[in-house]
């Protein structure tokens, strides 16, 4: 690694907090754009979203039009700073993800000594804004939506964290950086050509770890706090304009970090094989290889929300406690078991 | 120093007029959140001291998992929305003088203990491998007896919740 240019470190950090600000809606757009209006239409055949314009691109600008001229409402009985903050609280629980996702050797914001726990713990706030919004809404539905909201991310959160255990005990290492270095240095039997992917190796922590996301993300076989059938709109029943697209755009921000966070700890992030792990070159390159595998994976997140239908509450609560923990548990013991006898 | 005696100085003015406006406001799920205001305090005052791996675990636990399990228990029974409800109970002098001693004690134990000491502004920093060097060889026997605690905690309560 050469120094290129050397700044004080809190104009580095501005220009990376700033960057990462401006990533944030730009990642959300692409989703939204790739994958809800483009995919989604074509697998549910629904016409409109996908041909506004060329290629359907106008339909971004039709939406953001129609977001921001809606008129910003509050219900009477509602809690006004608790149901304006909560918006606000979702979506910095999503800034805070970006801080440490790594796009090359040098390529992130804060390369965090704790790193892919850092990044558990702050995705876990999100729960605390969604439960304010259900609660401040002064709306049954809203209510009901933030409880169950509440129910499923605390039953999920755990194969999560415990999936990525999974991969913590192979890399020997809490640090994202370091996930990715000790991907790109391993050998499979023997052959180092393309690093080791631990997707090979710990393919039922990435299994676990998809499952637990999408729960994570409220997507769809999971998506009861938001289930439009029973709830109308769960927890965002009562938000309009801005503040809506404030939940809209951490929903869909927050599935980007999640691809990127699976790509890192299983698909090898930004390292590309026949290239030295610190590799200046990597700091362009590596955040369009990054691109690429968060799309593919983020692809099979959609994939999943648009063809399954809803769990029932007692079947989500049961297939977590007992089928995707034990499963997580198992998988850390035998990795545990491999790396001492390896 | 003078950046860290600036934000210390800004973070321990939330914390302590979170903690204040938590004992004294009316609506109980905005106890809970000025509680959530003091946690993330504490936790970013972890960071001033360069514990990361502590303000982490402050964050994943307190915050993420038990203050979400009250908030959503609060929810679950009662949560009055915008009408206040009388929260001072008739005992709050005794309380008052638990808190107080429980805090005089601490402080004092904390002078007694460290009196002048100073904290090491260069030393060296312990990273997340160190404490788990520490907690795995040193520690290793209140980290087991801890486990064996929070154990016993689960099957206690998987007891309460069994119908049969």
């Amino acid at each position: 690694m050469t120094t290129l240019l050397a700044l004080p470190y809190w104009q580095e950090t501005g220009i990376k907090l700033g960057l990462a600000l401006a990533i944030i809606p730009t990642t959300s757009l692409i989703l939204v754009y790739l994958f809800l209006f483009k995919m989604m239409a074509f697998m549910q055949s629904r016409l409109g979203p996908n041909d506004t314009g060329p290629y359907g691109t106008l339909q971004l600008i039709a939406e953001a039009i129609k977001f921001l001229q809606k008129e910003d409402i509050h219900p009477a009985q509602a809690d006004r700073r608790v149901f304006r903050m909560a918006p606000v609280v979702v979506l910095g629980s999503t800034f805070l993800l970006y801080v440490i996702l790594p796009a090359g050797p040098d390529a992130v914001v804060e390369n965090l000594d704790t790193g892919i726990f850092y990044a558990m713990a702050v995705s876990s706030l999100s729960v605390l804004g969604i439960l304010m919004a259900g609660w401040s809404s002064a709306n049954k539905y809203a209510l009901l939506g933030g409880l169950r909201a509440a129910g499923q991310l605390i039953a999920y959160e755990l194969p999560l964290i415990l999936a990525v255990m999974g991969v913590v005990i192979q890399a020997e290492t809490l640090n994202l950086q370091e996930i990715v270095v000790a991907q790109a240095t391993g050998e499979i039997f023997g052959f180092g050509g393309i690093g080791n992917p631990f997707i090979f190796t710990q393919f039922l922590a990435f299994l676990i770890f998809m499952i637990a996301a999408q729960a994570e993300l409220t997507q769809t076989p999971f998506d009861m706090p938001v289930a439009e059938t029973e709830l109308v709109g769960g927890f965002h029943i009562e938000y309009t304009g801005f503040r809506f697209l404030l939940f809209f755009m951490a929903e869909f921000g927050t599935a980007f970090a999640f691809a990127a966070l699976a790509s890192v700890m299983f698909l090898g992030g930004w390292w590309i094989p026949g290239f030295d792990v610190d590799d200046n070159i990597l700091n362009v390159l590596g955040p369009g290889v990054m691109l690429g595998k968060i799309l593919l994976i983020s692809f099979f997140i959609f994939w999943v929300r648009f063809t399954y239908p809803r769990l029932r509450e007692d079947q989500l609560q049961k297939f977590a406690w007992k089928v995707l923990i034990p499963l997580s548990l198992a998988n850390i013991v035998l990795t545990g078991i491999f790396k001492v006898v390896f | 120093m003078v950046a860290q005696n600036i934000f210390f100085g800004i973070l321990s003015a939330i914390v302590i007029v979170s903690a204040l406006r938590m004992v004294t406001t009316r609506n109980i799920v905005h106890a809970a959140l000025y509680l959530v205001a003091v946690l993330a305090g504490l936790g970013a005052l972890y960071v001033l001291l360069t514990a990361e791996f502590v303000a982490t675990t402050q964050v994943l636990v307190y915050i993420g998992a038990v203050m979400v399990l009250f908030l959503f228990g609060i929810m679950l029974t009662k949560a009055p929305l915008g009408n206040e409800m009388e929260m001072t109970g008739k005992q709050w002098p005794l309380a008052a003088l638990v808190a107080a001693l429980l805090g005089g004690v601490t402080i004092y134990s904390l002078l007694n203990g460290f009196g002048s000491d100073r904290l090491v502004t260069d030393g060296p920093v312990y990273r997340t491998a160190d404490v788990s060097d520490e907690v795995f060889s040193t520690y290793i026997i209140p980290f087991e007896a801890v486990s064996v605690l929070l154990l016993a905690a689960l099957i206690g309560a998987i007891v309460l919740a069994r119908k049969d």
